[in-house]
Parts: C-alpha cells; sequence; structure tokens
C-alpha cells in the first residue's frame, strides 16, 4: 500500500500544528465558534450531540495493521473503547474533547493518518472498491489513481471552499462495489478498444434528500489528463454551482439544472484551457505510486482447496468470502454486523485482532467497507479456516454478508445533531428479528439500509429495502422504500406510502420479505423479484 | 489604507473601484470590483488597463473568488488582486496561492497570525500560477 515519503508526511506533520494553533485560537476566544467551525469541520471535527465526533480518513478504505493498531488505540485513549466505521470507509469516534484532539491528530500523522477534509465543503476522502487489487473482475488496481487524486485534492487552493462537500470515488470494474455513481464524481478506470487504460467520468451522482444517478460526461480520459479534467469538473462547479440554498449545492443540483449536456460543454471548455495551465503531473508521478500496490507474494503452489467438514465455517465460506484473482486465495469478509449490534461498530479489542489477522493472514493489509464491514483482502484459502475460527471467537464471524441482517445505519439520533429519528436501535431489533425466526437465511442477498434523516448517510435511496427516519409532529416515523440498488444497475428506491413507528416498520419489512418468499422464481433474489413483479403487491401485502 | 497587507513593490491605485458591469460600459477605470457572481473571465479583453481587481467575499464561505483570482492570473494579468470583505486569516494562504497578492480584511489580522499563516506550508501538492514547485515536480526533479 502506499507509503508516504518526506513530503506527505510534511503535509500532514504541518497540519497538525495548524490545528493545533486554531484550537489554541479558538480556545482563547480569538476566534468565533462561527468561524472555527469551518476550520474544525476541515479537520473531520463535528459537535455532535453529547460531544465532539471525529471522522479520520481512511484513503480508498486501505490500511496496514500498524495503522489499525493504532485506530484501537487511539478509541482506548481518547473515546470509549470503540470506534464506528461508516458509509464513506472512514472511521468516527464519537466521545472527543477539543482539548485533545490535536494530540489525536499527531497520532494518527505518526502512522500515515489523518482527518483532513473528512468534513466540510470541500473535497472529502476518496473512496474506492474494497476489493481493489484482489478482485479477479477488475481490469487494473483502481487505487494508485485514487492516491493521485487523494494528492491533488489535499489543501487544494481553489477547491477549500466550495458550494458544498464533494465525494469522488474510483473503481476499475463493471462490478461496482462502491456506489460510484452515487458520488460528486464517480471514476471508472476503462480500457479502451486500442487497449489503453483511461477514466470514465460521471458527474452529478448523489444521495441526500434529492438522489440522483450520475450521468456519463465523458467515456474515456487520458491517463495523463485525470487530474486535468478533475480540475475542470471542480472549476465549473466552484463557479456556478448553487449557494443560495445548501439543499441544493451539490453538484447534482447544478449538472441537472444545466444538462447534463450543457455541464459537460462547460467541463471541456474549461479543461481546453487548463491544459495549458500545466497542472497535471506528470506519468511518472503516476508509475511512482503505482509501485507501492504490487501484487503481494502470492504462493503460487496454494491449494484451490478449501476444507467445509465443519458446517459452521462453511456456511460462513459460502457468505462471507469472494473470489480471488489468484488460484488458492479467498477475499474474506468480516462482518460488524453481529445480531442485535450496533452496525459498523468495533471495539478496541476487536480492532487489535483484525490488525494481527491482516499482519498473519492477509499481507498485513486490510479494507473498510462502505457497508461498514472490514474485509481481509488476500487470504490464503487453507488458513480460512484457523482465521474462521479466531473471528468467531471475537465475535467477528458472523456469516451473513450482504444478507437482511448486514445493515448499514447511520449514527442516528443517537448521535448526530441532524438526525430526526434513531438508526441503530431499529437495525438491531430488525437484526434480531430476523435472527429469530430464521429468515436471514432463505432471503439471502437483500441489502436494507437505515437513514436517520433526509440527509441520507445510511444510504437508504440504494437500498433493496430502504428506511428513512423522519421526525412527525415531535414522533420519530419511518418511511418504507423498496427496489433501490447501488451496483452496476444502480436504482433509486421508491417510497411504498405512509409511514410506520419503530414497530410498525419491523412488521412492514417481514411482510414485504413473506411476500419475497411467497412470489420468488427460482435464483431470484429480493431485487429481481421486486423488478419483475413491482411495488403493487407489496404495497398491498403492507397496508391491506 | 494602513490596513491592507500588501505583497507588491508597486504604487497602489489610489481611487476607488467600479462595478464589473460599469467597467464594461466605460472602461475608463482601472480598477474594478469583482462581487462572487461575477464571470471574471468578462474582463479579460481589458487586462492591459486594469490594475486593481478587488474581488469581494461578503461571507468566507463563498469560494467564488478563488476561481476568479486564479482565472485572472492564468490569462496572464500581473497587476493586483485584493481580497476583500469577510477575509479571514486562515484563508489567506490558500488565497495567496490563487494569485491575491494584497489583502483588505474586515477584521485586521493579528500580525503573528498573519505571518504564521503565510508561512506554514513549506510544501504544496498543487501547481499554481504562484510559482511554487509542487511536491510532484521536486519527486520527479
Amino acid at each position: 500500500m502506499y507509503k508516504y515519503d518526506q513530503y506527505d508526511q510534511a503535509m500532514v506533520d504541518t497540519r497538525v500544528e495548524e490545528f493545533r494553533d486554531q484550537v489554541k485560537r479558538r480556545l482563547e476566544g480569538k476566534i468565533s465558534e462561527d468561524q472555527f467551525k469551518p476550520l474544525r469541520l476541515m479537520n473531520g471535527l463535528y459537535l455532535q450531540l453529547h460531544a465532539y465526533m471525529l471522522r479520520v480518513a481512511i484513503p480508498y478504505g486501505t490500511l496496514n495493521s500498524a495503522q489499525m493498531h493504532a485506530l484501537a488505540d487511539i478509541a482506548d485513549k481518547y473515546d470509549r473503547g470503540y470506534g464506528h466505521f461508516t458509509t464513506r470507509q472512514n472511521i468516527q469516534y464519537n466521545w472527543i474533547k477539543l482539548e485533545e484532539a490535536p494530540d489525536l491528530l499527531a497520532d494518527l500523522a505518526k502512522v500515515e493518518m489523518h482527518a483532513i477534509q473528512t468534513s466540510g465543503n470541500c473535497i472529502r476522502n476518496i473512496s474506492s472498491d474494497q476489493y481493489a487489487g484482489a478482485t479477479a473482475d477488475e481490469i487494473i488496481d483502481p487505487r494508485p489513481y485514487a492516491e493521485l487524486l487523494r494528492q491533488w485534492s489535499s489543501f487544494h487552493p481553489e477547491f477549500s471552499f466550495l458550494p458544498r462537500k464533494f465525494k469522488i470515488c474510483v473503481i476499475a470494474s463493471d462490478t461496482d462495489r462502491a456506489a460510484m455513481k452515487l458520488h460528486d464524481i464517480g471514476i471508472q478506470i476503462v480500457k479502451n478498444d486500442a487497449g489503453e487504460i483511461g477514466a470514465r467520468f460521471y458527474v452529478g451522482g448523489g444521495m441526500g434528500r434529492t438522489p440522483m444517478i450520475a450521468p456519463m460526461i465523458r467515456d474515456f480520459v487520458p491517463l495523463d489528463q485525470l487530474v486535468t479534467y478533475s480540475e475542470a469538473c471542480l472549476r465549473v462547479y466552484n463557479r456556478y454551482g448553487r449557494r443560495d440554498n445548501k439543499y441544493k449545492a451539490r453538484i447534482k443540483i447544478l449538472v441537472h439544472e444545466l444538462g447534463a449536456e450543457e455541464y459537460t460543454r462547460q467541463v471541456e471548455e474549461e479543461f481546453a484551457h487548463l491544459l495549458d495551465q500545466g497542472v497535471e503531473p506528470p506519468l511518472a508521478e503516476l508509475e511512482r505510486i503505482k509501485t507501492f500496490f504490487p501484487n503481494p507474494p502470492y504462493d503460487k503452489d496454494a491449494s484451490d482447496e478449501i476444507d467445509r467438514s465443519d458446517p459452521d465455517f462453511a456456511v460462513w465460506v459460502d457468505r462471507n468470502t469472494a473470489p480471488h484473482k489468484q488460484a488458492g486465495y479467498a477475499i474474506a469478509n468480516i462482518s460488524l454486523k453481529p445480531i442485535g449490534g450496533i452496525p459498523g461498530d468495533a471495539s478496541t479489542a476487536q480492532m487489535h485482532l483484525m490488525a494481527e489477522l491482516a499482519k498473519d493472514y492477509s499481507f498485513d493489509e486490510c479494507r473498510v467497507t462502505h457497508a461498514q464491514n472490514i474485509v481481509l483482502p488476500d487470504v490464503k484459502k487453507s488458513d480460512l479456516y484457523t482465521l474462521w475460527q479466531k473471528l468467531d471467537e471475537a465475535g467477528l464471524g458472523t456469516p451473513n454478508l450482504d444478507q437482511i441482517d448486514d445493515i448499514i445505519a447511520c449514527p442516528g439520533l443517537d448521535y448526530c445533531s441532524l438526525a430526526n429519528a434513531r438508526s441503530i436501535p431499529l437495525a438491531q431489533r430488525i437484526s434480531e428479528r430476523y435472527a429469530n425466526n430464521g429468515k436471514s437465511d432463505v432471503l439471502g442477498e437483500l441489502k436494507l439500509k437505515i437513514s436517520g434523516c433526509i440527509n441520507a448517510c445510511g444510504h437508504h435511496h440504494a437500498g433493496h429495502i430502504g428506511i428513512l427516519g423522519v421526525d412527525r409532529k415531535g414522533v420519530e416515523n419511518y418511511q418504507l422504500l423498496l427496489g433501490g440498488s447501488e451496483g452496476a444497475d444502480t436504482s433509486l428506491g421508491k417510497i411504498t406510502g405512509r409511514g410506520f413507528d419503530e414497530d410498525g416498520v419491523i412488521d412492514a419489512i417481514e411482510k414485504v420479505t413473506d411476500l419475497y418468499l411467497d412470489q420468488k422464481e427460482d435464483g431470484e433474489r429480493f431485487l429481481d423479484t421486486y423488478r419483475r413483479i413491482g411495488m403493487e403487491p407489496f404495497k398491498e401485502a403492507i397496508y391491506e | 489604507m494602513s490596513d491592507i497587507l500588501r505583497f507588491r513593490e508597486d504604487e497602489t491605485v489610489d481611487h476607488a473601484s467600479v462595478t464589473v458591469d460599469a467597467f464594461l460600459e466605460q472602461t475608463n477605470s482601472n480598477a474594478v470590483r469583482i462581487e462572487p457572481g461575477d464571470d471574471a473571465r468578462a474582463l479579460l479583453q481589458h487586462l492591459d488597463q486594469i490594475k486593481l481587481v478587488e474581488v469581494n467575499f461578503p461571507v468566507f464561505g463563498d469560494g467564488r473568488g478563488y476561481s476568479a483570482a486564479r482565472v485572472l492570473r492564468e490569462a496572464g494579468y500581473d497587476g493586483e488582486i485584493r481580497a476583500v470583505g469577510d477575509v479571514l486569516v486562515d484563508q489567506i494562504g490558500f488565497m495567496r496561492r490563487c494569485g491575491f497578492d494584497s489583502f483588505e480584511p474586515e477584521k485586521a489580522f493579528d500580525e503573528a497570525d498573519a505571518k504564521a499563516a503565510f508561512e506554514r506550508w513549506p510544501e504544496v501538492y498543487q501547481p499554481t500560477t504562484d510559482g511554487r514547485t509542487p511536491i510532484w515536480a521536486k519527486r520527479h526533479g
């Protein structure tokens, strides 16, 4: 994985000192909370309901064991012994003291980590495919391109006060595991007919209160123009994105209001201008970055057999592992969704264990997924059984990847000052309901996502089943959505009808899944059945 | 005008600037003021006669002025670009990189804080017209 040189380290160290100075000036009263807010936000520090929340960037979701250990230590030293992995492949700590935040950042810098631009109206941490580099279905590892863009977007002098936050995702396979088209810029690394690698740009996607799937605006940007093209996309947005209404300020609104064609025309014009401005790093820089992402030294003779004699293990293998490009290896998913647990939470001990397992069984690397789980990308098949035993012993062996109890949920009203309703307790109860009724396994792939307000941090628009918490006359109310998807076949869920209270929405979900089990034809996933039979039968089942 | 922080040796324009619209209609002024909604490119045909461009920041969070300054510098404008309005000390490092070379904040900067802000960053990732060498160029000689 990428390793800082003296320049990268100097940037992060400087940021720690700058933030230390800003906190000092705030505590001395030299700057107001209004003025301090954008500064702390650009360092990922939010003032939440009960305390400060700090969001730490995990670039393209990749971590080594030293970094995971450090995250665990931080949870112990500055928080209450746990951390929360997020839908942006980051980690959040919920109980941070302002005066300790600079020290926390200094601890992060020691392991080449930071909280730069994890919040605020700037270019955020860049996300990617959690199977990058390991999966057989990609044309190339997308992470070097993400790293190139990470450096370009860090402390960008022109784009630090954008109309609104800006999220970029880079993938390199047709199977989209990162909700790429629901980002402000989604980049798919592709190969053209001549066999050259380039970048396909999708611009103007997003969730929030106005969900939109990003249209493609350029099918091939040559790699030696990747930064320049991105800069053009951002400049048009910075100059013309709406600033009169924060809810209409994301780039999706600009692209929608101008039309994709007109936005593209403006980008191309700006791009033609910027090509003469020398903003593009030389290809040698991309090549340098690529050298940090080699194939690990795989054992070429590793056996492709898995001993499935332990039935519990066999279930975990079937559900939580994915095919690897290298014979004899598998991609292993660690579910952070134990039955009745808080989605995405991990304790200090669990983080230390995952770090050790990454070191011992996955070439010192792990990944955070946007579904709030952890991936060990390069596990020898012959090690899977031992790995699973160690995970299971620590409560990390739940075999439920992509099942109904593998729930994505935002922090909701338990932590978040924006939320209208609680997400976590609802996720816990749904998980328990499906553990007790035993239906999770027969349902198969069914992605359930919960947001506690219309900002949609829990990706409810993209859930096969989505739940949106709203405030209805002072009472938490939950709307149900069906038919969303975040993959290559991205679609947005539709609301079933009037909302429910907490008990009601859980019952409604069970009616939905029962109807699916009744209606499904051979091999159909929930989403397939929904797309075949449509909303009506589900509505009837729910509201009859 | 002692509260203007300036990084230029030439003489300061001593009269008030006019709006972009007024400038385009009369074009006998050499000082123009850009508001966030103005298109800096409207000035590009007249850069020879302009000595001062004020870029107004009514609120610090409106970042359009950063693009305006870069657009002017990229077009070769070498007169003064002054940030005026709600200009905060934590922004002036970025502004300098975008081509601003004078600052007239509503609320004066603490001198030491301003000095620290300009000197803080030993390295930069992006090239701009300020001439600083980006990190990637240092890496590849």
